[in-house]
């Protein structure tokens, strides 16, 4: 059974296991009707609510591989959502497309802005990553209401409602800009040789450099993703409620993101990444908020509920954890204990 | 020239500051020019008061930040000290509430929050899960313990309790400190012998620095490891008394994000994330730091809430900047 050891095959059986449970104790979870000229339902709103979250891990995926982190991914969602908002809301007219155009391109820009900055602290002035990315955690909730200058901004403009709350094919549209960026990042990365050299900086920063390897580049590239893709999620999260709350958009998403990538296998060490894995973290969590609420848990124990299942699903991803328990593991090999996976010695003959 | 020499020469040059030195008194120099740039703009800024009012004002994040020290110097992390803070002032709340005497009900508080941070410890260890995840487990859990207990706040009006909490120990000069300043104290003290003399210190020194070593020399990895998670569960609980302390009342709602300012303030003291160098000098500095900043922008007074904020990260990165700036140019 090559397939159980996959490191996906638990976090994607544990999708399974929400979902039977939601079968048995969910009201119509799977009921999927048509309402508006496109579906409905909570698979659904797994997707759309997901959007967001899956964007933000997909950056936060490919930071976590160069060996760093980026806690800043909330407070850029709320600044992007917060300048779009701001653009559109003084235009004469909301509903024309080309404001709402100029208004992400500002969005966007200024979340890619944001991400180099993080870059240049880490990279250039080599500024750990947990705090380099604080810095704007902190600042960039102020920022956000620097721009809406402590309001809560509505706007009513039809083709921005469309980006986290408009539908194509009768499936949500915000679902397609998450294929689409992820389409192009697994290209980028595979085909192209950026992957592999941000998989070399982030196993091993001295030998990536002795090898040649130019890290400052792609580590801010790394940053300037994570950014980008946090703007678009910020665009997606207050075209949802159409409006921008700089306090609340995206509150606590870095804490979610990090929990995706990591269940989608790339360590937190930084190496190895695994884009499909992320996505499948996100749907993972996505589906448990969904569930929790389709239960009709109450909001004081959703919390432990998460902790609960958080904690199950990891220990059993962990090898060591199912050999304590389930038996012994049939790799065989030498007892792992302090030593990670990409450390395991290699036989060399002489 | 000889490498000796010029070697000799550098040596006179830096006044034989021990290399390893450098960060935290480069952090203190940084201290003491932020506080001398906010005695110069605020009147009534440079009394000895306020810096005791830091103290007062950060004696539990303070006593957190100690046991952050312990974990991070093993090259761990743990983010769920500001739940486990909130639910021990929630839990010493309600046991208040129910009758229990309050000494008993410090002492329970005490022993959940080492056997929550013992548990954490033994599920990273010996299941091999990164603590990044397990500790996030651990915020989520305890912040659902919390809610689940109760989602109001409870205030403590034990007469023996409040007399404790806001007792005032008379400083010469017209100056004060609180109980919890003097328990911060201690904790930093104990917190300072058993990490630089005791075996268990040497060893989590050891562990962070190459835990692989650590093992193939015969160091007890797995009892270290646990131990320092149990520590920090323990300073949390700590931290969580010394709250309650501080607000008279048990919630689930406070402390939120304060496993991030404890973060910083060890990081800001010298400390590196992948563990083996620090000193929890610098994690004092760290808290000063941050205490400091929060009290330049409370003088200044007229900022908005969100320039309060983004003035804090400013400072941040000002002395981050600066840090690091002190330390390449050491390099070189």
């Amino acid at each position: 059974m090559i397939f159980v050891r996959h490191r996906l095959f638990w976090p994607v059986m544990s999708i399974v296991g929400l979902m039977v449970t939601d079968l048995f104790v969910a009201n119509a979870f799977f009921k999927i009707e048509m309402r508006g000229g496109h579906l409905y339902g909570s698979l659904i709103d797994i997707l759309s609510f997901g959007a967001p979250l899956m964007l933000v891990a997909l950056g936060m995926t490919l930071v976590i591989a160069t060996g760093g982190i980026d806690l800043s991914v909330g407070a850029v969602a709320a600044i992007s959502g917060a300048l779009a908002c701001l653009i559109i809301s003084h235009a004469k007219d909301q509903n024309s497309v080309s404001v709402v155009l100029v208004a992400c391109a500002a969005a966007l820009g200024l979340s890619m802005l944001l991400g180099l900055w993080n870059g240049l602290l880490v990279a250039v002035i080599g500024i750990q990553p947990i705090v380099a990315t604080l810095i704007l955690m902190v600042a960039g909730r102020g920022i956000a209401q620097l721009i809406t200058s402590g309001q809560i901004i509505t706007v009513n403009s039809t083709p921005y409602d469309r980006i986290g709350g408009g539908y194509l094919l009768t499936l949500p549209f915000s679902i397609f800009i998450v294929a689409g960026v992820f389409i192009v990042t697994i290209f980028v990365a595979r085909r192209t040789a950026l992957g592999m050299l941000i998989e070399a900086v982030g196993g091993n920063r001295e030998a990536s450099r002795l090898a040649g390897i130019r890290s400052r580049g792609l580590v801010m590239l790394a940053y300037v993703f994570s950014g980008l893709c946090s703007g678009i999620a910020g665009l997606m999260i207050s075209s949802i409620v159409a409006g921008a709350d700089g306090n609340n958009a995206g509150l606590w998403i870095e804490l979610d993101a990090i929990l995706a990538v990591v269940i989608g296998g790339t360590a937190l060490a930084g190496g190895r990444f695994f884009l499909a894995g992320t996505i499948i973290g996100a749907v993972l969590i996505q589906t448990l908020t969904t569930t929790i609420y389709s239960i009709g848990i109450p909001p004081e124990t959703n919390l432990l509920f998460k902790a609960l299942v958080v904690t199950l699903v990891c220990l059993i991803q962990s090898p060591a954890f199912r050999e304590k328990v389930f038996g012994r593991r049939r790799r065989a090999g030498t007892h792992e204990h302090a030593v990670p996976d990409k450390e395991r010695p290699v036989e060399v003959t002489a | 020239m000889t490498a000796a020499s010029v070697a000799g020469a550098r040596n006179r040059l830096s006044f034989r500051i021990p290399a390893k030195y450098v960060p935290i008194l480069s952090t203190l120099a940084l201290l003491i020019s932020m506080f001398t740039v906010g005695a110069v703009r605020y009147p009534g800024f440079a009394t000895g008061q306020v810096i005791l009012n830091v103290f007062i004002d950060n004696s539990f994040l303070l006593v957190v930040a100690v046991g952050m020290t312990f974990v991070i110097l093993t090259g761990g992390i743990d983010l769920s000290v500001g739940s486990m803070v909130s639910l021990s002032t929630l839990t010493l709340a309600e046991l208040i509430k129910h009758g229990w005497p309050w000494p008993v009900a410090i002492l329970v508080v005490l022993v959940i929050g080492s056997v929550l941070g013992w548990s954490m410890g033994a599920v990273i260890h010996y299941f091999e899960i990164q603590p990044f995840i397990v500790t996030l487990a651990g915020m989520f859990l305890a912040r659902g313990l919390c809610y689940a207990i109760t989602v109001d706040a409870i205030s403590i009006t034990r007469p023996g309790y409040v007399s404790v909490a806001e007792h005032a120990f008379n400083l010469p000069g017209g100056m004060y400190v609180t109980t919890a300043v003097l328990v911060a104290l201690v904790a930093v003290a104990v917190g300072i012998y058993v990490l630089h003399y005791t075996r268990l210190g040497r060893n989590v020194y050891a562990i962070g620095g190459n835990a692989q070593s650590a093992l193939l020399m015969g160091l007890p990895v797995a009892r270290t490891r646990i131990a320092v998670y149990a520590i920090s569960g323990f300073c949390s609980a700590l931290g969580g008394v010394l709250l309650s302390f501080y607000m008279l009342s048990g919630s689930g709602s406070l402390a939120v994000g304060m496993e991030l300012d404890a973060i910083a303030a060890v990081v800001i003291g010298g400390t590196l994330l992948i563990g083996g160098t620090g000193y929890l000098a610098g994690t004092v500095l760290g808290v000063l730091v941050i205490g400091l900043i929060q009290t330049l922008i409370n003088f200044q007074g007229t900022l908005s809430s969100w320039w309060q904020r983004i003035a804090v990260g400013m400072l941040l990165f000002a002395f981050v900047l600066l840090q690091r700036l002190v330390l390449v140019r050491r390099k070189t």
